[in-house]
């Protein structure tokens, strides 16, 4: 209908091509590139859910995908070493089996976020912002601290999991099944914005005041949003670490909080497909000047301060138009 | 556990404290006149620490690398206030998180580039080094001593150019209503840049006074940083005295609670059991503070 959808379909095909072409030219490198793209694109869907329509700023984020990443980590450390998880009344035995580690990943990060969120909700504004920084760090020092899998070192987890019917050890296979989740996180966003819930969250985001006043419970409003929110970064965080195989504290650490508010700024703050360019051209940009300096960290900075300062609709407004930027 | 080993990891607590409030008071004053969120405060830290570094092994003299961190540190804040800061005091907090992250990245990067990957070290002088015997008996080394010291009388100082000079009454005014003392004449863009670079010369004492005891290297400052919002959090916002508060609680309950907490679970755990939960609930126990602050007192103590 508008530049706006047009442009997304671009973006979600490019996104497909890219591997497709890549496979076909025998190019695994790219292949993981793609994923890895995908894989943060669907961490930042969870935030921007949060961030975007809901105006929480969270800058703790990087809490919910080291949980689920740790989910993964964990359940297939036990399942690796053949020792059941011992739980005190009951063992667990670990899996290998995507599905059942997604579920958990999903459930201990929603837990997470329920818990952080009903504390950090209680304020709002640049509180909010600390707040949600400091509890990511407390996760991180509590990972850095805890000895019983790997403190600083991480987990290394030696065959990545497997999904019944498919070769995950196939780049684009495994590619496939995160594309599949990238895109149903992107319909549940949609329809989350448009439905009743997400308009309540979103009038909340604009004036609390009234949307109070109408007999709708912002709190309640908002500590739902994060939980889904925090969920889908979680989901992210288990796929991030099949991918790498490999668990460690930099999954909670802050500067990934400040990435995926990076992504959604950087493709365009409150758009469905903002996460998914923006974290395209973070894993490009991190690729090519990565290969030009060691020091690429300072051209992403004067590219984020130039975004900031001076292009603000990111990469979908300056190509899409400002006619529907968020208020 | 005996009492004088208690009281030296009190004072331990307490060196942490003030240092952390040199870095909260600059955030909170930042925060309380212009309105903004400083993620870069912790660079401005850094570059205290490496300015200090630098200028102590070329010359030699302590007290030179300090003065240096202080010029270096006022003088960056002062350049990004003009450069970049100014233009984010009407936009909303997400896009000053964005921007002062992008120049996180600047600044760390740009540091690595210069001086390389590798810490640099700081010594402490010699006339400052060495334990000193407190009354009681506790032998106490005499720089963590002096670090105590110049944080109390910064504070003292800040607290009386904040209540008695007439740069207080300003910053003050700003915090209420800055459209009013503009209309008075006074320069409020000037006003903005001196408080920044305060902000910044006091992040860059912190900075240098810390590098003497820790290694100076990129990426030390956003750590601090975080407890610093922690203290202000816990303070509550724009509140040099809740930021001071802040500091010795979040100082305290972070040392103590690393001794403490293994000991207490000693108790009734093995060894080894109880070193690692203990440390582990040690390393959260400045977030749970954190988090039963904001259950009594959302707004923070003082806030």
């Amino acid at each position: 209908m508008r530049r706006e959808t047009l442009l997304n379909a671009a973006i979600a095909l490019g996104l497909l091509a890219v591997p497709l072409w890549a496979w076909s030219a025998g190019e695994p490198f790219t292949i993981t590139l793609a994923t890895r793209a995908a894989i943060l694109a669907l961490a930042g869907v969870g935030l921007n859910l949060a961030l975007g329509l809901g105006g929480l700023v969270s800058l703790g984020h990087a809490a919910f995908f080291g949980v689920g990443g740790y989910a993964m980590g964990i359940l297939a450390h036990h399942a690796q070493t053949f020792a059941p998880l011992d739980l005190g009344l009951f063992t667990v035995a670990g899996t290998k089996s995507m599905p059942v580690i997604w579920l958990t990943a999903m459930v201990f990060s929603a837990l997470a976020a329920l818990a952080i969120g009903a504390l950090s909700l209680r304020t709002s504004g640049v509180y909010f912002i600390m707040i949600t920084l400091a509890f990511g760090q407390m996760f991180y020092y509590f990972a850095i601290s805890w000895p019983a899998y790997g403190g600083e070192d991480g987990l290394s987890i030696w065959v990545r999991n497997g999904f019944p019917g498919l070769n995950t050890l196939d780049p684009i296979q495994f590619f496939a099944i995160c594309y599949v989740l990238l895109m149903a996180a992107l319909v549940l966003s949609a329809v989350i914005a448009r439905s009743p819930f997400g308009l309540a969250l979103n009038a909340a985001r604009q004036v609390p005041q009234r949307v109070e006043t109408v007999g709708i419970p912002v709190y309640r409003v908002r500590l739902v949003a994060f939980v889904i929110s925090g969920t889908i970064t979680g989901l992210a965080g288990a796929l991030f670490a099949d991918l790498n195989r490999f668990v460690s504290p930099s999954m909670f650490s802050w500067q990934l909080s400040g990435e995926l508010i990076v992504f959604i700024i950087l493709g365009g703050t409150a758009r469905l497909f903002g996460p998914v360019a923006g974290a395209c051209l973070f894993v490009a940009l991190e690729h090519w000047l990565g290969g030009l300096s060691d020091y690429w960290h300072i051209y992403l900075g004067a590219l984020l301060l130039g975004v900031v300062l001076f292009a603000r609709g990111g990469l979908i407004g300056t190509l899409a138009g400002r006619e529907v930027a968020h208020d | 556990m005996t009492l004088l080993l208690f009281l030296e990891q009190v004072l331990n607590g307490l060196q942490f404290g003030v240092m952390l409030f040199l870095m909260a008071a600059g955030l909170t004053l930042v925060f309380g006149v212009m309105g903004l969120i400083n993620l870069a405060h912790g660079s401005l830290y850094m570059i205290g620490a490496f300015a200090a570094a630098a200028t102590a092994a070329a010359t030699g003299s302590f007290l030179l690398g300090l003065a240096a961190a202080l010029a270096a540190a006022a003088a960056a804040g002062a350049i990004v206030e003009v450069a970049v800061i100014r233009r984010l005091y009407p936009r909303d907090h997400l896009d000053q998180v964005l921007a002062t992250f992008a120049l996180i990245l600047i600044f760390s990067e740009g540091t690595r580039w210069i001086f390389g990957s590798f810490p640099l070290f700081l010594d402490t002088p010699p006339w400052l080094s060495g334990p000193v015997t407190l009354p009681g008996g506790i032998q106490y080394p005499l720089y963590r001593l002096a670090l105590i010291g110049v944080g109390l009388a910064v504070a003292a100082g800040l607290f009386l150019l904040i209540a008695r000079t007439r740069l207080g009454i300003q910053i003050r005014a700003g915090e209420s209503d800055r459209e009013m003392i503009a209309a008075l004449g006074i320069d409020i863009s000037r006003l903005y840049t001196l408080v920044f670079a305060l902000g910044a010369a006091l992040a860059g004492l912190a900075g240098a006074l810390v590098g003497a005891i820790q290694s100076v290297q990129v990426g030390m400052g956003e750590p601090v940083l975080i407890l610093a919002f922690v203290v202000i959090v816990i303070g509550g916002i724009g509140s040099i005295k809740g930021a001071l508060v802040g500091a010795i609680l979040v100082g305290l309950t972070d040392t103590l609670g690393g001794v403490l907490l293994p000991l207490l679970f000693g108790v009734f755990l093995d060894p080894s059991a109880a070193m690692s939960i203990g440390s582990a609930l040690a390393s959260m126990s400045i977030y749970i503070l954190m988090a039963a602050v904001l259950v009594v007192k959302p707004q923070g103590l003082f806030g």
